[in-house]
């Protein structure tokens, strides 16, 4: 039911904004289909929410805009309950049912990972908005990311942990259900090892479990002056709440994958003071990034009313969708083939997120930015370009 | 030596709300001879009721005292106690006199179905939700030991929840009709015992306990979702059995031996993501070694 109702109601949510009439069954071809899977509910919700909210500004603009090869955006959305196994039959839905011309979504890695094997096999280009594991792209010649990756990431770290921190001694928390925790600790350790740093503890939980004190206490007992947590926020904010009450007083720090209101939201007071990198703040500004900011801010507002602030997946998500059209019009064609060379050629493409140059292992090369938590907001520390 | 201590005091914090969600499992083994998987998710559905009254409650008496956090605890035990019954009332009773393996089968459809209606976003949604500061927390700092004022109000509570319920099942009417029942349900019947009565009673007891389990789940981690209950509930469960099924003290001994032995496996660099499976390896020892559990007594099979 709720696959069927949500994608219906964004849909013509998105028509209706816009202005256009709704498209009925008879015009399949006046229309470019793009299909887009994302977590809409479950553990990385707002992740998801956050990207679907900025793929779908960018649909409305580009739309408004005339759209694209004289055609409209016809934006289909799946929901894929952050959970493993549904990416596989939600793409295959759009793929073989719905006959998109390109599919848009994750943001987590192992769920891309799940999605990628598909797409290559029926040529359909996809982009992943914010997936930062290597091996995403590394499936075949028709995947696409708009964002870093996580080696780079890794390093950018481990750089800060020793620059900025001034930790000698780390402990590295690794989330072992994670395609992307497992990569960044790989990334940050080796980085870290680097600089001359040392890891004194390397535990593992399973994402979603709600008791962290076992490992968190052998962390405590290894002494380290810092503690890099590759997770994400739903796991991150209960063991910063449970290292707090081990008394576990040095700074927890991490990547992407904490940036949500919800870190806060469930964290509360515990999080104060913690680290993570991310690809965008929205306080470091470009014209592109202004506007965005203020398109978001009018179209989409917090439930007590309150304009939204996007954050970095918003922004990804919006490039996503910004790189595919830009792709579609240089091939002047939505065939599969011929939209993957597109994007394969897309050179300094200058979106919200920065410039975005997709190189030959199709990834993005992006400058990472490093945000703390003070007073319940994300603040900016400073920019670390590759 | 104080990691370890540290590490003691963790691992029966756990294995104390592992005890309480296993009473429930043991009870309803005791006089229906099934596993009510469902019981797990009538602990996230006491997270929930708590969830949904703290700030109502908090509004009456003032925010994070104990006095709010009993209110708290008692309505939502007794709303949990309610639908525990249901439950039994409309899945299990029609299946009473069926193959035992049908009702357990009925008990998985059950579980599932209260999950994933959980998880609609028009019911509680897929997201995890921040659990409100019931209590006032303290960190309590004894000798380099780090003591959260939760974990020993979980200690107490479970004591004293243990001790209530030996009560009821030594002591009252009703408690020797429900043993009567666990020994013979046919001749219990025969000497006048209501047996539908005292089975509801067993489940509505079962599933208050789990409901007090759920909040303290809760307010150790205070991160609550539809699918909560599906981890302790595995534990609790297995812990049920390691102690002896059927039997009260065994399902506390087996739910604070798995607190432990987690605990300790999940606090040692290199094995820590191997925890689950060491806790299992272990208690699978202990069911070939000692197949009825550690306090069961071995019983042949009545068909």
């Amino acid at each position: 039911m709720k696959n069927i109702l949500l994608p219906a109601v964004l849909l013509g949510l998105a028509l209706g904004f816009t202005g256009c009439k709704p498209s009925g069954s008879g015009d399949a071809g006046q229309t470019i289909k793009v299909g887009e899977f994302a977590s809409l509910t479950g553990k990385e919700a707002t992740f998801g929410v956050s990207s679907h909210e900025g793929t779908l500004l960018a649909t409305e603009e580009l739309n408004a805009a005339g759209g694209v090869l004289g055609k409209k955006i016809n934006l289909l959305t799946e929901d894929d309950l952050s959970k493993a196994g549904e990416p596989a039959t939600v793409v295959n839905k759009l793929i073989s049912r719905d006959g998109v011309v390109a599919i848009l979504g994750e943001v987590a890695s192992s769920r891309s990972m799940e999605a990628a094997p598909i797409c290559q096999e029926a040529k359909i280009p996809m982009i992943s908005p914010s997936s930062t594991n290597p091996k995403v792209t590394e499936t075949g010649d028709y995947i696409f990311r708009v964002c870093f990756i996580d080696p780079f990431q890794g390093t950018v770290m481990a750089n800060f942990a020793s620059k900025t921190l001034k930790a000698k001694k780390v402990a590295i928390f690794t989330d072992v259900k994670s395609d992307y925790s497992k990569g960044l600790a790989k990334f940050f350790k080796e980085g870290f090892l680097a600089s001359g740093g040392q890891v004194v503890a390397e535990l593992d939980y399973n994402g979603g479990d709600k008791d962290f004190k076992a490992e968190l206490t052998a962390i405590k007992a290894a002494n380290p002056d810092a503690v890099f947590v590759p997770g994400y926020y739903t796991d991150v904010a209960l063991i910063c709440i449970q290292a707090k009450q081990l008394g576990l007083n040095v700074p927890l720090f991490g990547g992407d994958g904490w940036e949500s209101p919800d870190l806060v939201g469930i964290g509360q007071d515990a999080v104060e003071g913690t680290y993570f990198s991310t690809h965008y703040a929205p306080d470091v500004a470009t014209q592109n990034s202004k506007n965005f900011v203020a398109n978001y801010q009018k179209r989409f507002h917090n439930p007590d009313g309150t304009p939204k602030l996007p954050d970095a997946m918003a922004a990804l998500g919006y490039d996503s969708m910004m790189v595919l059209a830009d792709a579609i019009k240089r091939a002047g064609t939505t065939d599969g083939p011929k939209v993957r060379d597109a994007l394969a050629a897309t050179k300094d493409f200058d979106g919200v997120t920065g410039k975005t140059t997709i190189n030959e292992k199709r990834d993005a090369t992006k400058s990472a930015v490093i945000l703390q938590v003070k007073g319940g907001q994300f603040h900016y520390v400073e920019t670390v370009n590759p | 030596m104080s990691s370890f201590c540290q590490q003691l005091i963790n691992g029966l914090a756990l294995g104390s709300i592992y005890a309480l969600i296993a009473l429930g499992y043991t009870m309803v083994y005791g006089v229906l001879r099934f596993i009510n998987f469902a019981h797990s998710d009538v602990l996230m559905l006491g997270a929930f009721a708590a969830y949904f009254l703290a700030s109502p409650v908090a509004h009456i008496f003032s925010p994070e005292s104990y006095s709010g956090a009993a209110v708290v605890i008692v309505l939502s035990s007794a709303i949990c106690a309610v639908l525990g019954m249901l439950i039994e009332r409309l899945a299990y009773r029609p299946l009473r006199n069926r193959p035992k393996l049908t009702v357990l089968i009925t008990a998985i459809g059950v579980s599932l179905f209260i999950e994933y209606t959980c998880q609609h976003h028009s019911v509680f949604g897929a997201e995890t939700r921040r659990f409100p500061q019931l209590l006032p927390q303290e960190n309590i700092q004894i000798a380099g030991l780090s003591v959260d004022s939760t974990d020993i109000m979980v200690l107490i509570v479970t004591a004293l929840l243990l001790a209530g319920l030996w009560f009821i099942v030594q002591r009252t009417r009703t408690g020797t009709a429900m043993r009567a029942v666990a020994f013979n349900e046919r001749a219990a019947a025969l000497m006048g015992i209501n047996i539908n009565h005292i089975i509801s009673f067993t489940f509505g007891l079962g599933s208050a306990l789990a409901a007090v389990a759920g909040i303290f789940y809760a307010m150790r981690a205070p991160g609550i979702d539809p699918l909560m209950g599906v981890q302790p509930g595995l534990r609790a469960f297995t812990a049920a059995v390691v102690g002896g099924i059927g039997n009260l003290p065994g399902a506390a001994l087996g739910g604070l031996l798995l607190g432990l032995l987690e605990t300790f496996a999940g606090g040692m660099p290199g094995i820590s993501n191997y925890r689950d499976g060491i806790a299992f390896a272990i208690l699978i020892l202990i069911l070939l070694f000692k197949p009825a559990g550690l306090l069961g007594k071995a019983q042949v099979e009545k068909v």
